[in-house]
């Protein structure tokens, strides 16, 4: 068989009338809600700590004490995590020339013109965004989350490094947390996207409007010929 | 002028305790700072502040402060291996609150071998590192006496009180998780006490009173050093951190560092200042404008729907009736 240009191993037509493509296998789906739950962790028992107004939210996790001690932990749980769906997604996340041009129409993107835009394969350069915003992220977040764990390495590194690893693990913080409400958004925004994520599967026509590349390369996998 | 309990705090500490009952004298009223509590209510008084010198000048290194310290703590430093050093503990710990640090200097003008011992502990700053960085309501207070201490019970033990400090001294207990230094005995001068290491320093090294009395003690004992030639004789009250509760007399006041690095200059770190002032007012701004603009940009625009249009396009691709490979629509 071809190889795959613009689809991962697993994507498929799974039926034909109407057609609906599977996006994300079973295991993708659960290692990516695993991520997402370690992030939402994060970001809640975070924030307590990142402003006094929010503090409050420690509450969720048996108070102060304990948030202090879960969050290190959920961080170590949500990079191993996310370093699974690096190794699944990140050739179909490096950069394609039609990406320059979608961002070039980025006007367009927001107000769901969809025209004009060059067909993508399966992601477009937002989603492509996402992933490496994320990626880096995470990387510094837990660089700078070792080196500020005071339970378990007090001496990793000097008071005056500390000091800006603090500081860089809160501004990365920020960073994650606005990827994190993009992603989010966008997905809501463009219909039909968040069943990608749970069933697995999306209908053809979102396939055809947003990803027409992944669409035709799966489509002549099939051998394109009727079904029955 | 002893232990009046009509005095706002004890005068000194070298007085015996007061035979009468004594109510606590520092309480929620007096907190004029707390650590992530900005809006704090006014303290209902003000107290003199106090203070606490320490005359490294008249320090014989006998180590009675910090067994004093110790004793009315009850803290039980852990016995350690002795490798050739006087330090003991060999470091401040959640269990040794303060620590006579010694260096072995030989002055360069004289040529005399000195033996330059600093008693090393808080020094309950007027502009707190560790009450500005720490991220829990209340875990540290500074009261209007000047005294910086920690509430253990509101501590989550994060260790962003060793970040903020710039003398490097709140140790984290790894069996408590919380944060432990000295609270300037506290709990004493609440009780018209002075602190437990200068009621036991036996040469008067350790002298405590109000800042006020403190300061004109010092200047005294630095003009009593002059006269024996320490030209460089001077007080170390860091105005960086505006100033300390507790403060030296040194006879080399132009070298801090000479004494076990003595910050020359301490200030709370502009890294720290970044941190905790805008990055938390812009990071907060920044999240909450992506949360709004995000359902205003819901509300106010239709959503991105996939066309029945697109739907028959995609059948059609699907059963072979339109082409995989599109006809050269793929450079655009």
């Amino acid at each position: 068989m071809a190889k795959r240009m613009f689809s991962a191993p697993g994507d498929h037509i799974e039926s034909r009338r109407p057609v609906t493509v599977s996006r994300y296998r079973g295991i993708t789906r659960l290692n990516h809600w695993v991520t997402a739950a370690s992030l939402i962790v994060l970001l809640l028992s975070g924030l307590a700590l990142f402003h006094p107004s929010l503090y409050f939210l420690t509450g969720l996790f048996g108070g102060g004490q304990m948030t202090r001690w879960l969050h290190p932990f959920v961080g170590i749980l949500l990079f191993f995590s996310f370093l699974l769906l690096f190794l699944q997604m990140w050739r179909l996340n490096l950069p394609r020339p039609e990406d320059r041009t979608w961002v070039s129409h980025i006007g367009e993107v927001v107000r769901g013109e969809e025209e004009k835009l060059p067909e993508l394969g399966k992601y477009n350069a937002g989603q492509k965004f996402v992933f490496w915003a994320m990626s880096v992220l995470i990387v510094v977040l837990i660089v700078s989350g070792m080196m500020i764990w005071q339970e378990y390495f007090p001496h990793l590194v000097s008071i005056p490094v500390r000091r800006w690893a603090v500081l860089i693990h809160a501004v990365a913080a920020v960073a994650i947390i606005l990827t994190f409400i993009l992603h989010v958004y966008a997905a809501i925004w463009t219909r039909g996207t968040i069943r990608a994520m749970t069933r697995g599967t999306v209908t053809g026509g979102w396939a055809w409007r947003h990803h027409r590349k992944w669409l035709r390369e799966l489509a002549g996998r099939e051998g394109g010929g009727p079904a029955e | 002028m002893t232990t009046d309990p009509n005095l706002d705090s004890p005068r000194t500490a070298v007085s015996n305790p007061p035979v009468q009952p004594m109510q606590a004298n520092l309480g929620p009223g007096d907190v004029v700072r707390a650590s992530a509590m900005p809006d704090l209510p006014p303290p209902t008084r003000e107290l003199t502040p106090v203070a606490k010198l320490i005359d490294v000048s008249k320090c014989i290194g006998c180590k009675a402060c910090q067994s004093a310290c110790a004793e009315w703590n009850d803290t039980y430093p852990e016995i350690e291996e002795n490798v050739g050093l006087y330090e003991n503990p060999h470091d401040l710990t959640p269990d040794m609150f303060t620590l006579m640090r010694f260096s072995e200097y030989e002055n360069p003008q004289t040529g005399d071998f000195e033996w330059l011992i600093r008693k090393d502990g808080c020094m309950h700053c007027a502009d707190p590192g560790c009450l500005k960085a720490c991220p829990a309501p209340g875990a540290i207070v500074q009261y209007s006496n000047g005294i910086v201490d920690f509430i253990h019970e509101n501590c989550i033990g994060c260790g962003y009180c060793v970040t903020g400090c710039p003398f490097d001294i709140p140790r984290i207990s790894q069996k408590t998780h919380v944060s432990y230094k000295c609270t300037l005995c506290s709990d004493r001068v609440a009780v018209g006490q002075g602190p437990a290491c200068a009621k036991a320093c036996p040469t008067q090294a350790i002298v405590f009173g109000t800042k006020e009395d403190m300061l004109a003690h010092a200047e005294a004992r630095v003009d009593d050093l002059k006269s024996r030639g320490y030209d460089n004789a001077g007080i170390y009250d860091p105005q960086g951190v505006g100033g300390t509760h507790v403060f030296y007399v040194l006879h080399h006041a132009d070298q801090p560092s000479l004494y076990s690095d003595l910050p020359e200059q301490p200030r709370i770190s502009p890294v720290v200042e970044g941190w905790k002032g805008v990055t938390k007012t812009l990071g907060l701004a920044a999240i909450g404008a992506a949360a709004v603009g995000s359902v205003l940009h819901g509300l106010m625009t239709r959503a991105n729907k996939v066309s029945a249009e697109d739907e028959v396009h995609a059948e059609e691709l699907v059963s072979g009736r339109e082409p995989p490979i599109p006809p050269e629509r793929e450079v655009l």
